[in-house]
């Protein structure tokens, strides 16, 4: 077989193959259980907690829950906007970049604070050090953040009634010092080791064969790489994301990246079907992520190793694939499954430019982030899924004469309100603000690359991925403008936390209910054949919405290239 | 009962036809939102369609856009007719109960006529052999033998009297024998079934939980469609694609879920009228809904698992005893016995070789004998006959064994070992005994309904827990419950016994049904999720529960069970086919929307539709009569196979959601070759 082509089965199947215990240690770590890590970090924790007077024992509702998230994202929220706009005046600088622009530092910050990680900036000169260590301290705590309140739904349906649903703070903590910190730590290492720059010296200078003097960004990159994919962050040290040679060395660190960036996602299901005690519904929803995962994936991959008729007709060698805007090291294959993987995964770092993938592959990296949970992002990918479970449960619930139930929860017209609100609200920004941006050139044509099809699929993208909170860009549009900083800005924040809200009230009023016992007549929610509704729920609801405007971008310039 | 199977009636379907149109009134149609989106889509067909007249450029032709609006307006009158027709039958279906006590004089107690219309409650009217009863209510005085089969169809004569459960008489039945006082218990046009009928007319018609849930889906499901066609006009307009105003209107109803959203008032109407087809009238839609979500079913033992009473199966004489002397003391005593029981040890003895013999025996004791029959006490627990200087007693083993005892005689240990072997096997024994010595057992056994188990089987299988109540002994009990295959029991159940099942079993979240009619069920009738009273039982136990069963069958409930599933399941389907065809719907409309402007997409015309104009007639002339289609399915509901919840949901989704994708396809594409000959 291909040796590229092996090289991602590997790839994916070390992540699986990791994902499985890693999700048992995490439902051991939100269980309150002893983990390895508690003689290093309990003191630490201990201590902060004292100082800021929190009480993690304490109990809180979901409503609680959700004021806290809120609080602590607010003021990571300012505290960024206040170090972006003053960087230029403050240490660690040595590069002497200026500070930020108020809408690009909005936008940034934002854009940080909710795992997104659009970056309308390059960051060799758009930030300093002291900047770049904000944002990946924001990295740490937005993966956090999703994970924490992926807990919450999770302890809702571990007791069989519950108003109180663990401590915010402590799911909080516990996710970034006993899982995002460790994997992190031993991402950066392999990353150091295999050529990551870490320092806080400024740019250096080389003299190339011609005799030019060519100056070289570098600075404590191996620090920031690892949390920027575990954490499905995607926020790059560099412009140009884990396509930069000190971003990403070599065949190796791109694996490591790759299997990086699945890990916690995957995980966060298993450990969810551990933390309640039933493991196959974890079957169920990793079996029906990946059979989705699968289906955008390897036409992708296909189409990239086909490489582009359009060059082939010209007479040139197309046999490595389609080569336009992919790294030579990491090759057509691994860069057209990197491609699928970041934007299922909110992740949205890239290793090739999405704006040259053939046709087909840019219409699955959409569907991708449309659908936006097969895998999903740290924690709130699983909270997605859980929508269209709902959604799924209601329907299917009804085809076998019950009115629906979910895990021994009667699901009713207040669940199904905010279900159908999260489910919405998805398509609903994509739309309106591709609609707005196609309506109003005169804010946006300038900044398009390519006209015609392609450039709708530019402006569809950005929206897609500010609205996924994916982060990645087609590249091919100048996106710092006031109209773009501040438009996917509003974009960022609503669909950052109303999805992650919904599914929490949604789980918090459900924990309320009484527990109906499971029986004959009941729907089984963990078996392949819900699991097939489920995907047919996510295929209507979250994939035909878009099929007009993907007529239109992708699937024309598909069949006018073909 | 008028129990006719046809789905359309020539009357019935005038009257809906009227009814379709009157529905088309805005008010109307806003208590739908996704057909009253279809609404303002018709009406800016109309407005577009003059405005082509007056010379409206780039929109098509007026034959066109008329076209569209034509069949956008018969959208809306299908799923009009669909509710109008459910609405029309339940209420035929009430009229045929209710036309049978309409105007009956009413006799009162002085003696003066007044017309059953003037009826009040509390007031008393008298019924003799002959009347038909006036009004629903409840006798106070007297004992009446009453025909119920214009309201059952069960020929046989009930017996109603007043006190205890049996008092209750309904309007429209006729008094064979005997005089009565009843005493009116509902104001006119109060009763339970003018509360249905105004249900089903759509007056008092409240959506259910489950429906508001529903609808609340498919705005949603019709909101996103909302967004995606307003917001393919700036991408159109990117695209240099202009689009009219018909192919937006048409995109957006095809894609909005028409097919559930006008079928679902005539699902829920449709419900209720199952019930009352049943003979079970339902005091809201609601009753019905969670009658499918029951997890729990409480039956009485008598006249639902096992035939009415007793009856004696086998004669086991004590050592020494001739089996003949036996059956003759046996039937002796039991000679003036009136009970079920007694009868059957009579019938039994005509059953067995010797029974020539014992007649010519009989005969001529009786017929020179003037015996003395002894009745049954609750204190002697035993009945009998005294002639000359015998004595024979029947009753339970106990009882016979101190009457032995006590006149010095010793009770024998086989016949002892034979009673408790009896009621070890769910049987009743009783012990004969003459001149104070024992003769024997007789054993009377239940007699389990024939095809009950297979029932309880399809229960089981719903995943419905069965249990039953009786006033047996828990060993008995538990015999006949095994041998039924019911799941659990009640033993010596006292009527507060059933309420803490009831409560216990809701404690840990399940929904209980039960029927009842006495006014000692009355509160667990109440308590359990489900109650569903006898019409013959009394006024409390009926206020009490929230269904009333006209036939008296306590097997109703399996029935209501069902026709409960059949509702959510066909809620269920129907929306799945619903969204499912959205898919064959894109694949006609959007190509045709864009292969004018850009002629590649041409290539996503998979069904090979004639033209754009034809394509996007098809959708929607596929969409609009799917509607009629499906109204048989609407109210005929879906059925239920007790196959088990996942294997329900494969069959389910392979009919009604692979169905759904591939029946479109060849819909559209049929319609598409029949239209392209006028185009």
């Amino acid at each position: 077989m291909n040796t590229e082509v092996l090289g991602i089965i590997v790839m994916f199947t070390l992540s699986i193959l990791l994902a499985i215990p890693l999700g048992k240690y995490i439902a051991r770590v939100y269980g309150g259980e002893k983990t390895l890590l508690d003689p290093v970090f309990n003191p630490v924790e201990r201590f902060f907690y004292k100082i800021s007077g929190i009480k993690p024992q304490t109990e809180m509702n979901w409503k609680q829950h959700m004021v806290a998230l809120l609080t602590i994202n607010m003021i990571w929220f300012l505290l960024g906007m206040l170090i972006l706009m003053t960087q230029g005046n403050l240490p660690l600088n040595p590069d002497k970049n200026a500070s930020m622009s108020a809408d690009l530092a909005f936008n940034t910050v934002i854009s940080f604070v909710v795992n997104c990680n659009l970056q309308h900036y390059s960051g060799e000169s758009g930030l300093s050090y002291l900047g770049q260590y904000w944002l990946m301290f924001l990295q740490f705590v937005s993966a956090g953040t999703g994970m924490a309140a992926a807990v919450v739904v999770f302890r809702a349906f571990r007791d069989k009634s519950a108003t109180s649903l663990g401590n915010f703070y402590n799911y909080f903590v516990k996710s970034c010092t006993r899982v995002l910190l460790p994997i992190s730590f031993v991402v950066a290492i392999i990353l150091a080791f295999e050529g990551t720059p870490m320092t806080f010296e400024g740019k250096d200078t080389i003299t190339t064969l011609q005799g030019d003097n060519i100056e070289v960004s570098r600075g404590p990159a191996a620090a920031f790489v690892p949390i920027k994919h575990v954490g499905t962050n995607g926020g790059g040290f560099f412009g140009v994301n884990s396509a930069h040679p000190f971003e990403n060395p070599s065949y190796l660190s791109n694996m490591v990246e790759m299997i990086a960036q699945l890990l916690v996602p995957m995980a966060m299901i298993f450990a969810f079907g551990y933390f309640i005690r039933r493991r196959k519904l974890s079957w169920m929803i990793f079996g029906v992520m990946t059979v989705g995962f699968l289906m955008l994936a390897v036409p992708s991959i296909n189409m990239e190793m086909n490489g582009n008729p359009a060059i082939a007709a010209m007479g040139i060698d197309n046999s490595l694939g389609a080569m336009e805007g992919k790294e030579v090291r990491v090759g057509a294959p691994a860069s057209g499954f990197w491609s699928i993987v970041t934007t299922v995964i909110s992740t949205g770092s890239v290793n090739s430019m999405h704006d040259s993938s053939m046709p087909l592959s840019g219409m699955n990296e959409l569907l991708a982030m449309m659908i936006n949970s097969f895998y999903g992002g740290v924690g709130v990918g699983i909270l997605n899924f859980f929508v269209f479970i709902i959604l799924a449960v209601f329907i299917s619930g009804l085809m076998v004469g019950r009115t629906p139930e979910f895990l021994g929860k009667k699901v009713e017209a207040r669940e199904m309100k905010i279900a159908m609100i999260i489910a919405l609200l998805h398509p609903f920004l994509i739309l309106v603000g591709t609609a707005l941006a196609a309506a109003l050139p005169q804010y946006t044509m300038d900044s398009l690359n390519n006209p015609g099809f392609h450039g709708l699929s530019e402006m569809l993208y950005e929206y897609t991925s500010s609205s996924a909170n994916n982060g990645s860009g087609f590249e091919g549009l100048g996106d710092n403008t006031i109209w773009w900083n501040i438009s996917t800005g509003f974009v960022l924040i609503l669909s950052r936390f109303l999805p992650i809200i919904g599914p929490v009230a949604i789980a918090g009023l459900l924990a309320e209910k009484k527990f109906i016992p499971e029986g004959e007549g009941t729907l089984k929610t963990d078996t392949s054949t819900f699991g097939l509704m489920v995907f047919a729920v996510i295929a209507i609801v979250a994939a035909l919405a878009f099929f007009p405007v993907l007529a239109l971008g992708p699937i024309a310039e598909y069949f006018s290239l073909y | 009962m008028n129990n006719n199977t046809s789905l359309f009636q020539k009357d019935m379907v005038q009257q809906a036809l009227t009814q379709s149109f009157l529905k088309l009134n805005p008010k109307t149609m806003f208590r739908n939102p996704v057909m009253f989106t279809v609404w303002i889509g018709t009406l800016v067909m109309l407005i577009v369609s003059f405005w082509t007249l007056t010379g409206a450029q780039g929109q098509g032709s007026f034959g066109y856009n008329f076209t569209v609006f034509i069949i956008l307006l018969l959208t809306l009158l299908f799923a009009n007719f669909a509710e109008a027709i459910a609405e029309a039958r339940g209420k035929a279906q009430a009229d045929s109960l209710r036309k049978t006590r309409e105007e009956t004089p009413a006799k009162l107690e002085n003696g003066k006529m007044i017309s059953s219309a003037q009826l009040q409650k509390g007031d008393t009217f008298v019924c003799e052999a002959g009347d038909i009863i006036p009004s629903d209510g409840e006798i106070v005085k007297g004992l009446a033998t009453i025909d119920e089969s214009a309201i059952t169809g069960e020929s046989a004569p009930v017996i109603r009297e007043a006190g205890g459960d049996k008092s209750s008489v309904t309007g429209g039945t006729k008094v064979l024998s005997d005089r009565i006082v009843v005493k009116v218990t509902t104001q006119p046009g109060e009763s339970f079934l003018d509360k249905m009928i105004a249900l089903v007319e759509g007056a008092a018609r409240q959506k259910t939980p489950n429906e508001i849930a529903l609808t609340i889906l498919l705005a949603g499901f019709t909101l996103v469609f909302i967004i995606v066609c307003v917001t393919l006009k700036p991408f159109a307009d990117y695209a240099n694609v202009s689009i009219t105003i018909a192919s937006f209107i048409s995109l957006f109803i095809c894609l909005i879920p028409t097919t559930i959203g006008g079928l679902l008032s005539a699902i829920g109407i449709a419900g209720m009228d199952r019930a009352l087809r049943a003979n079970v009238i339902t005091k809201s839609g609601k009753a019905v809904e969670t009658a499918g979500d029951i997890d729990v079913l409480l039956l009485d033992k008598t006249g639902t698992i096992t035939i009415g009473n007793r009856k004696a199966t086998n004669f086991y004489p004590a050592g020494g005893i001739d089996e003949k002397r036996l059956i003759k003391a046996a039937v002796l005593s039991s000679m003036s016995d009136e009970t079920p029981e007694g009868k059957s040890i009579i019938e039994l003895s005509e059953k067995l070789d010797v029974k020539s013999e014992i007649k010519r025996d009989l005969s001529l004791l009786t017929s020179h004998i003037s015996p003395n029959f002894v009745k049954f006490t609750a204190e002697t627990r035993s009945s009998g006959i005294d002639y000359e200087s015998t004595r024979i007693r029947k009753g339970a083993a106990d009882a016979i064994k101190n009457i032995v005892i006590e006149a010095g005689n010793t009770f024998p240990i086989e016949v002892g070992e034979s009673v408790k072997a009896i009621a070890q096997n769910g049987g009743t024994p009783l012990v004969v005994s003459e001149n104070e010595i024992v003769l024997g057992v007789i054993e009377l056994q239940d007699i389990i309904k024939p095809g009950i188990q297979e029932r309880f089987e399809r229960l089981r299988k719903m995943g419905i827990k069965t249990v039953m109540v009786t006033g047996d002994n828990p060993l008995t009990a538990k015999f006949i419950a095994e041998k039924a295959g019911v799941d659990d029991f009640i033993a010596e159940a006292k009527p507060e016994d059933k309420m803490n099942y009831i409560k216990k079993e809701q404690s840990e979240g399940r929904l209980v049904a039960m029927m009842g009619d006495g006014t000692n069920d009355a509160p667990a009738l109440a308590q359990a999720d489900v109650g569903v009273a006898m019409n013959s039982g009394t006024q409390a136990a009926k206020e009490a529960g929230n269904m009333v069963d006209l036939d008296n069958d306590p097997t109703k409930l399996i029935e209501i069970v069902e026709i409960g599933k059949q509702l959510l399941m066909t809620r269920g389907t129907l929306t799945t086919f619903s969204i499912a065809n959205d898919v064959a719907k894109y694949f006609a409309i959007i190509p045709a929307l864009f292969i004018t402007a850009i002629p590649a997409l041409q290539r996503l015309n998979i069904m090979n539709l004639n033209s754009p104009e034809t394509a996007i007639l098809a959708a929607v002339i596929f969409n609009a009569i799917i509607i009629p289609l499906l109204i048989p399915l609407a109210l005929k509901g879906v059925a239920y196979k007790p196959i088990g919840a996942s294997a329900l949901l494969r069959r389910n989704l392979l009919i009604f959601g692979l169905g759904g994708v591939l029946v479109p396809f060849l819909g559209i594409k049929l319609i598409d070759m029949a239209i392209s000959v006028f185009f």
